[in-house]
């Protein structure tokens, strides 16, 4: 490697400044180098959230900023907790978290085990079913509503089609029944293709060998399929289901924008429900007080989950 | 090589995973291409049923998209004929063109909040890669997963105390708020994938300059930097589609000056509800680039999206 030119450059520093540039120790670099991102951070996720906790034990209102501020202890919590709506509405995110991960696991293991089978063309195709997970979900969420229109949308007229039921006998997003339907298909269209290429790096992995040396032994393929690919994989697929697990128990844009809740309350995630108390009823120290229990919710379940993972990795 | 493998597929599996997995892409792709198709129909087309496959194409959603109308009568669209082809799109409604539409702004809005936090992040992310790629923090892995944790907190409940925080400090429904904002939740991403790289890197290039009289520094922006440059610019896309997407800081936050497409794409309305080709246009010209990036990252796709944990 070529250094004259720091070297010359080296030598004109007056010996002070090289001393003050060289003086810098690697203790000092790391600090200076990790200290903006940490302190944004903390500006920007931890205040907020010392922020929250506080005004969680308050009856604090954003829309009454005169009125007086009083300390209401754990009543938010109790509220909260108590509530038969806020139930209904961790009902809902139940469902729609258990149908879009086991079909998005389903999908998802499927193609990326058909994928593996190397045939001609199989990294366009790839790409090509990986592109509406890269989209804007408000966007794709905004336009499915058009889709699932009844008598002209597009999935109505397909569904229709293919039952021969007629097309405007049904509203995916209008109806009661259907609409928690509704948003578990756009879910799963969008993020399948996500737990597909998780599986995929899995699947790789696998070195050919252990499946040479079951050849040998006379494996039957089905038998290779549950103690080879199945078990080599589950890393890789619980890993998936982290992610999906934490994003769809946070999900807001797609449903707000297909179905805003409704109808009635039955698309009504635990996000929508708190954007509705926080920005809508604006009861501030209530929403932050549900905040919280959604944020330890999260938090819990993610940690245990990671342990979980954890002990299958290290079978 | 393969075909004398006895563990690769046989030519019947092949073609049957094949038409299985393009059936599939087939299907997940309809709703692209029919928005790409729905942004050249003209309204009455776009509602027609049964949905129509063969259509006259018109650019009516793009002028839509672009423009704010008004309804004119006979005598006046008589009196003052249309200039040019995009008035005469709009005067078959008896309609004329009274000025551009919001778009544009809420498009560039997309673009400066977009560019300026992808920069920042992927600025501040690096160096802090760098330290915890090289350096001995104390307590190191407390403090990566502290940075990965503040990617768990659900946006709405964060948003609560940063719009308190926003309308105190004036940054409500401006641009630099927005920065700051998008800056702070991509630095998790950005630090994450980021020390991936680097780890990748191997340290005696650092070691070796080092001894040659380089200073840490230099060593850094020297070797490192452009070592890392491929992940630094794959992590820059991923933080840019991000920003880019984002819906639900951007509609409690902004409202008119700052606001991105996503929260304004969807408000897009006509006469009697949804302008669906103006959308479907919208829409178009907001996905198209993130299909483009989507195809250059492939490579890196599936790091990105678990944050690093899984590499190919």
């Amino acid at each position: 490697m070529s250094n004259s030119a720091i070297e010359r450059a080296a030598a004109a520093t007056p010996p002070g400044v090289a001393r003050k540039i060289r003086g810098l120790s690697d203790r000092a670099i790391a600090w200076i180098f990790v200290g903006p991102s940490i302190f944004l951070l903390l500006a920007v996720n931890i205040f907020p959230l010392i922020w929250t906790i506080r005004l969680s034990f308050t009856n604090y209102r954003v829309n009454r900023p005169n009125a007086e501020v009083q300390n209401v202890g754990l009543r938010n919590y109790e509220r909260i907790l108590t509530d038969t709506d806020i139930w209904e509405t961790m009902q809902a995110t139940a469902h729609f978290l258990f149908w879009t991960i086991a079909l998005q696991v389903l999908f998802g293991f499927a193609l990326a085990w058909l994928i593996n089978k190397k045939f001609r063309g199989d990294n366009f195709w790839t790409t090509v079913i990986v592109l509406p997970m890269m989209l804007s979900p408000a966007v794709v969420g905004n336009f499915w509503t058009f889709l699932y229109q009844p008598q002209i949308g597009l999935f109505n007229y397909v569904v229709g089609f293919l039952s021969g039921a007629d097309p405007s006998s049904f509203s995916m997003i209008g109806e009661v029944s259907l609409a928690p339907w509704a948003i578990v298909i756009v879910d799963t269209w969008m993020w399948t293709p996500f737990v597909m290429l998780i599986c995929l790096a899995g699947l790789r992995s696998i070195p050919t060998s252990i499946y040479e040396a079951a050849e040998c032994d006379r494996a039957s393929p089905w038998r290779q399929f549950w103690t080879i690919t199945v078990p080599m994989v589950l890393p890789f697929l619980m890993l998936a289901v982290l992610f999906r697990g934490i994003e769809n128990f946070k999900m807001f844009d797609l449903v707000v924008q297909l179905t805003g809740g409704g109808p009635g309350s039955t698309t009504e995630l635990t996000s929508i429900n708190l954007k509705r108390e926080a920005f809508e009823k604006w009861r501030t120290g209530y929403a932050s007080a549900y905040a919280i229990i959604l944020f330890v919710t999260v938090f819990g379940l993610a940690s245990i989950y990671v342990k979980a993972l954890n002990k299958v990795k290290e079978r | 090589m393969s075909d004398f493998s006895v563990t690769a597929a046989s030519r019947p599996q092949k073609w049957i995973a094949g038409i299985l997995v393009i059936g599939y892409a087939l299907i997940t792709i309809l709703p692209l291409l029919w928005i790409i198709a729905t942004g050249f129909k003209s309204p009455s087309d776009a509602i027609a049923y049964p949905p129509k496959i063969v259509f006259e194409p018109t650019l009516e959603g793009y002028v839509n998209l672009f423009t704010t109308r008004t309804r004119q009568t006979a005598e006046f669209l008589a009196e003052n004929p249309p200039q040019t082809w995009y008035e005469a799109i709009v005067a078959k409604y008896d309609m004329t063109i009274v000025g551009p539409s919001r778009f544009g702004e809420r498009f560039m809005n997309s673009v400066i909040i977009g560019f300026g936090s992808t920069f920042l992040s992927v600025f501040l992310g690096t160096l802090a890669a760098y330290a915890f790629s090289r350096f001995r923090i104390p307590l190191k892995d407390d403090l990566m997963f502290f940075i990965l944790s503040t990617r768990m907190m659900p946006p709405i409940a964060v948003a609560i105390p940063i719009f308190l925080m926003f309308r105190s400090l004036g940054l409500s429904d401006t641009h630099a708020g927005m920065i700051m904002l998008y800056t702070a939740v991509n630095l998790s991403l950005s630090v994450w994938l980021l020390k991936g790289f680097i780890d990748e890197i191997p340290r005696e290039y650092e070691e070796a300059a080092l001894i040659d009289g380089y200073t840490r520094f230099q060593a850094f922006t020297k070797v490192v930097l452009p070592q890392a440059a491929t992940g630094i610019a794959s992590t820059a896309i991923f933080c840019l589609i991000f920003a880019w997407n984002e819906y639900a800081f951007a509609v409690l936050l902004t409202s008119g000056t700052a606001q991105t497409a996503p929260p304004f794409i969807p408000t897009i309305i006509g006469v009697g509800g949804q302008d669906w080709p103006a959308v479907a246009a919208g829409a178009t010209i907001f996905l198209l680039p993130v299909v483009v990036f989507t195809i250059l990252l492939r490579k890196h796709l599936l790091r990105g999206i678990t944050f690093g944990a899984v590499r190919k």
